[in-house]
């Protein structure tokens, strides 16, 4: 079971979170100008790279916030958290 | 290819069983095929098996980064059915069926296929109406289904528990007994094998890291062994599905995650059916060994780990302990994770790509295992002739851009 860190509570088992999918998708500004492939890759296409991934977390039996971490899908390590809204951190490239 | 028989067996019991000959070669990889398809699991073995077999193409090479079929096709609980909801579905799926059915006498190999009954349970109002509806549409699709209920639960499966104190109470089921289990080795094997024989090489511990394209058009892959030029290159790598589509620029609609099944210890015949649930989650199945062989759901969040948290895994004993509450003293032996492709919709992906020669095969979800057949038969088809099979037409990529999706949550019997 992975630890991760909530912003807010500290860090708790992963039971105790919410999986939010992959972070920094934005919602089309227009949706009406949008083609049929825009819509496509906005709804369905993700990136689900194997190594580190932006994903959203929220703490559901906590504060019931919600934040984006940076977490390796291989070795499941968390190797960043912060919050909504912000620009995913740049890493140094140990992060393997 | 030494075919086997009730002679052979005879024949090399008098050597003591010591000069069988090997299933497949191992050869190095020659410079160049016609096709190369990249996965050595169990669909990527069925579809080199029917390019050789249905289409005569056998310049063929499977490429495996690890060694053969020891992925998702080792990691399975070995459960066929065809009970899918639409149309598109139940044809792709019973297609596969009808090739199981047939599959020891085509392989020449015995996949020890034991078509002992598969019942999903009922245990809301809903699950009610929604489970009689999915019978009704199999028949009209001509895949065996029968509604079963609690009584007819009882009667069909003796160790399971129908009480009406629990909080999720079985109310009923469907029934497709044509549905069972397989052996899991014996399909990837007797498919290597197969392919093998009719000239496919299969190159083991050969990891591909690039395709190679010219103008649009796929010309080989780069790989651990060097390259290997191809004009067609074909994937099927299940939980890697995106690394290797993102090596060829394209972003597909699938996501990874574990899925992790166990097994107790051998008990005495106590389970000669599959009961697989859907609202309190756990599918369980005896095996010949004795083994009782259950299946979990995936961990929420995306992975290429091979190993989920141990609090899914007590999910599904909890669940298993309201059916089964006889099941509460078997000790458990082992439990592992393989990585599941899993697409929006519930349903595959059997497709050309927007990249010409570049064919793609990913999606199954929790579910591919019984679709290894029709997988490798309508993959090899797509292949062959640069076109689907009418069969999985309607498992093309570009579905998630048309919006003609395939919704099959409702039957995909895994939660995701």
């Amino acid at each position: 079971m992975m630890r991760i860190e909530c912003p807010w509570c500290g860090g708790r088992d992963e039971t105790e979170f919410h999986y939010g999918g992959e972070a920094h998708i934005a919602r089309p500004e227009d949706p009406d100008a949008l083609s049929d492939e825009a819509w496509a890759d906005y709804l369905f296409m993700r990136a689900n790279p194997k190594g580190v991934h932006a994903e959203r977390w929220m703490h559901a039996q906590g504060c019931r916030r919600w934040f984006n971490v940076l977490r390796h899908t291989a070795s499941h390590e968390v190797v960043a958290v912060y919050p909504m809204g912000a620009p995913r951190p740049d890493l140094p490239e140990t992060a393997a | 290819m030494a075919r086997y028989s009730i002679f052979s067996l005879a024949r090399n019991a008098l050597t003591g069983h010591r000069d069988w000959p090997e299933l497949w070669r191992s050869p190095e990889p020659r410079p160049a095929y016609e096709v190369v398809i990249v996965g050595g699991g169990g669909h990527g073995l069925a579809t080199a098996y029917y390019l050789a077999k249905e289409h005569g193409v056998t310049d063929v090479a499977v490429v495996e980064k690890g060694w053969l079929a020891g992925g998702n096709i080792a990691r399975n609980t070995t459960i066929i059915r065809s009970n899918y909801l639409w149309d598109e579905s139940a044809a792709i799926y019973e297609h596969g069926l009808k090739l199981w059915e047939g599959l020891s006498r085509e392989l020449n190999f015995n996949v020890m296929l034991r078509q002992r009954g598969v019942m999903n349970l009922a245990h809301t109002e809903h699950d009610v109406r929604e489970s009689i509806r999915r019978v009704n549409a199999n028949r009209l699709n001509g895949v065996d289904a029968e509604w079963l209920d609690a009584e007819g639960v009882k009667a069909f499966c003796p160790p399971i528990s129908i009480s009406p104190e629990v909080r999720y109470p079985v109310l009923g089921a469907t029934l497709q007994r044509r549905g069972g289990v397989a052996r899991h080795d014996a399909v990837a094997w007797g498919y290597a094998r197969g392919a093998d024989a009719r000239g496919v090489d299969i190159v083991q511990h050969c990891e591909v890291t690039g395709i190679r394209q010219v103008r649009g058009r796929v010309t080989g892959v780069e790989t651990s062994r060097g390259f290997i030029g191809a004009k067609k290159v074909a994937l099927v790598a299940a939980g890697h599905s995106s690394v290797l589509a993102e090596m060829a620029g394209l972003r597909l609609p699938v996501e990874s995650h574990p899925l992790q099944a166990m097994v107790s210890e051998p008990l005495k015949p106590v389970l000669d059916c599959v009961i697989m649930s859907n609202a309190v989650h756990v599918y369980i199945s005896q095996s010949d060994k004795g083994e009782l062989v259950l299946g979990a759901g995936i961990d929420s969040f995306n992975s290429y780990g091979q190993r989920g948290g141990l609090h899914v895994l007590e999910d599904q004993l909890a669940a298993l302990m309201q059916l089964f509450p006889a099941f509460s003293r078997a000790r458990l032996l082992r439990s592992w994770g393989g990585i599941v492709d899993v697409c929006p919709d519930a349903s595959p992906i059997v497709s050309k790509t927007p990249v010409e020669g570049l064919y793609i095969n990913c999606g199954w979800g929790t579910g591919g295992f019984k679709a290894t057949p029709s997988s490798g038969w309508t993959f090899a088809h797509t292949i062959a002739r640069d076109e689907p099979h009418p069969l999985n037409a309607p498992f093309a990529l570009d579905r998630f851009t048309s919006g003609a999706l395939i919704d099959e949550h409702g039957a995909a019997a895994v939660a995701h």
